[in-house]
């Protein structure tokens, strides 16, 4: 608790400081290669009915959203002092993203990854390797993301007072979650101008995918108040909604319960006596058991509209939006697309769905042949 | 029996409290409640038997381990109850995460606690901040939350630790406060740090016994920190990497609880 308390103190102290503005503004626009495009997709519009845009997220350097919040919060751990990063990860993207703002700020780095994740996301420990992170291999539990996220808190709880936990999603204790919303806040300010620029209106729709939630809350907080604005956020169905077949926490309506894990009171996969469940999907980015605590709200409060799409949709989508625009999105991303499509008939022609999508999806190309394997030949 | 009652009991015979974490339900419910009687036979002061969870944030990879052991082998909250009900002779405490008891019910987890002649509550991920519902839940049917503070609490979370125990004034000489004795997780340690007594004479200020856990598996460290002025020792990895491969405990007990005379 005294950490969390330090690291309060700090983001409100610095969070509004122009020097410390200044400096994020440089490191995103000079060095991650924002404002990310908003890709129009004449294939897709024409075949499936609206206008169908892009949020170019994957476009960012290192391939996702995950490195607004990673140099966000390891700009704030420079200032704070500290001489060592900690992260978790499951599919990497935030592993990475870690690791280059460590490399760039100058600071140790080390990120805890289940096995499971290291082995389906190989691409991503050689990346991180390669920029001088120790990647710590997750054996307990699950070996998945919550995993690893229970022993970077293991370790920050020692070593808090030289180390930051660089947290890659809107989870985890205050103030994780409002702190990493502001800054991958960055895709919807953007988003706004480029489509107000573009189109002079606003979207009809936001569809983003659901893990944590970060890169949906990015997304949609600039449009929290502009109530015709749709939020979708789409969780991982996995094989379909049964017990340990998922990581669906809204779609679930026996295990997905409210409970508290890792600091935070939210929805949460769970059996009746409140032992955590496991999850399955075929992304490792979306594997988790809870969602982030200001997703349990907006559901509750019907501002956001929560579905998921299953591993075989979200390959599918994948193949489709390869052969369409010529884009390889990453799995997780793939469920937002999955969706919207399959929802692309209920609007009309002038209407705007936009999709964020996350990342790219190299990183996926070893689970992408081996599921679709024959179809591409 | 209340924790209180078994302080002053030692008090008055000089020794120090030694209280021993087991995992319930590791390997089996049978073998938990015939190991905690071994034991008990052999010194153990106070019990503090863990309801395993599936996401042991606070513990090291033994208790991690036995947890999982415990939670695959069937141990569930209510079977926790039933299992704890078989042993007494000692005051018992529980250990466990949040959730479960969110999930229970905090009313029915207390009252269930109290039917099983349970007096403690320890809940390493609450936070004094967000305790008053469980207080008041525990407060009602006879069960203390014990406290957990680390070396480097600030005084500000001290204050508001003492601001919770004042509100009853009561509760002031009950329970005791857990003092871990190095920043982190549960696990033995070979090094401990050389320092607390200067700790522990601050948290005493709380007005209760000051047990210290975390790290301790060896009868000089007990011994070192009794000289320090621990009112209780904790130890629980060592016991259970002990029980995990099935070496005798009746010995390495008697040694700790000598330590602590």
């Amino acid at each position: 608790m005294g950490a969390v308390h330090e690291l309060t103190d700090a983001y409100e102290k610095y969070k509004d400081d122009p020097k410390f503005k200044r400096e994020l503004d440089y490191l995103l626009t000079q060095y991650a290669g924002r404002p990310t495009a908003l890709t129009y997709c004449e294939n897709l519009s024409r075949e499936y009915g609206p206008k169908i845009y892009l949020k170019r997220e994957d476009l960012a350097h290192t391939g996702a959203h995950k490195i607004n919040n990673a140099l966000g919060q390891a700009l704030l751990a420079k200032y704070m002092g500290k001489t060592r990063l900690i992260a978790e990860t499951g599919a990497g993207q935030h592993g990475v993203a870690t690791a280059t703002a460590g490399a760039k700020l100058g600071l140790k780095t080390e990120v805890y990854m289940g096995t499971i994740d290291m082995k389906r996301q190989e691409l991503n420990v050689f990346r991180m390797r390669l920029m001088g992170t120790n990647v710590i291999p997750v054996e307990s539990g699950s070996k998945t993301l919550k995993d690893a996220i229970n022993e970077t808190m293991r370790d920050w709880v020692a070593s808090f007072p030289n180390t930051h936990y660089l947290l890659g999603s809107v989870l985890g204790p205050h103030p994780y979650p409002m702190m990493v919303r502001d800054f991958q806040s960055v895709i919807g300010k953007e988003l706004k101008e480029q489509m107000m620029k573009r189109e002079g209106r606003l979207p009809s729709a936001i569809v983003a995918c659901v893990g944590g939630g970060s890169n949906a809350i990015g997304a949609w907080y600039e449009f929290m108040g502009d109530k015709d604005v749709e939020l979708i956020g789409v969780e991982a169905g996995g094989r379909g909604i049964k017990g340990g077949e998922h990581a669906a926490r809204f779609a679930d309506e026996k295990m997905g319960r409210k409970g508290v894990l890792q600091g935070t009171y939210s929805y949460v996969l769970q059996d009746g006596y409140g032992q955590i469940a496991t999850t399955h999907s075929i992304s490792a980015g979306l594997d988790y058991s809870a969602v982030g605590p200001e997703h349990s709200m907006l559901r509750d409060f019907k501002r956001a509209k929560y579905t998921y799409a299953k591993d075989d949709e979200a390959l599918e989508a994948v193949k489709i939006l390869c052969e369409k625009e010529g884009i390889l999105p990453a799995l997780e991303s793939a469920h937002a697309v999955a969706h919207a499509l399959k929802i692309a008939k209920d609007y009309d022609k002038d209407d705007i769905i936009v999709i964020n999508l996350s990342g790219r999806g190299d990183k996926d190309i070893n689970t992408i042949i081996e599921s679709l394997g024959d179809k591409t030949k | 029996m209340r924790i209180s009652d078994k302080f002053a009991e030692l008090g008055k015979k000089g020794e120090k409290a030694l209280i021993l974490y087991i995992s319930c339900g590791d390997p089996s419910a049978a073998e938990t409640v015939r190991i905690a009687r071994e034991i008990i036979d052999a010194g153990c002061d106070i019990l503090e038997l863990g309801l395993p969870f599936s996401d042991p944030l606070a513990d090291g990879p033994t208790i991690q381990a036995a947890s999982q052991r415990a939670i695959a082998a069937g141990m569930n909250t209510d079977r926790y109850f039933e299992t704890c009900a078989q042993i007494g002779g000692v005051p018992k405490v529980c250990m466990t995460y949040y959730n479960l008891i969110f999930q229970y019910g905090l009313e029915r987890f207390a009252k269930a606690c109290y039917n099983s002649g349970i007096t403690g509550l320890i809940v390493p991920d609450l936070p004094p901040e967000e305790s008053g519902p469980l207080k008041k839940a525990c407060e009602e049917n006879g069960v203390d939350l014990i406290s957990i503070v680390s070396p480097q609490m600030s005084e500000e979370r001290m204050d508001t630790i003492k601001n919770k125990l004042s509100s009853d004034k009561s509760r002031m000489t009950e329970g005791f406060v857990y003092l871990q004795s190095v920043l982190g997780i549960t696990g033995a340690r070979e090094d401990m740090r050389a320092q607390l007594s200067g700790v522990i004479e601050e948290v005493r200020a709380l007005g209760l016994p000051v047990a210290v856990g975390f790290g301790v598996s060896k009868p000089n460290q007990v011994r070192d920190l009794v000289a320090q002025g621990a009112d209780g020792i904790i130890v629980g990895s060592a016991l259970i990497k002990r029980i995990n491969a099935k070496e005798d405990l009746a010995s390495f007990v008697k040694s700790l609880k000598a330590a602590t005379r």
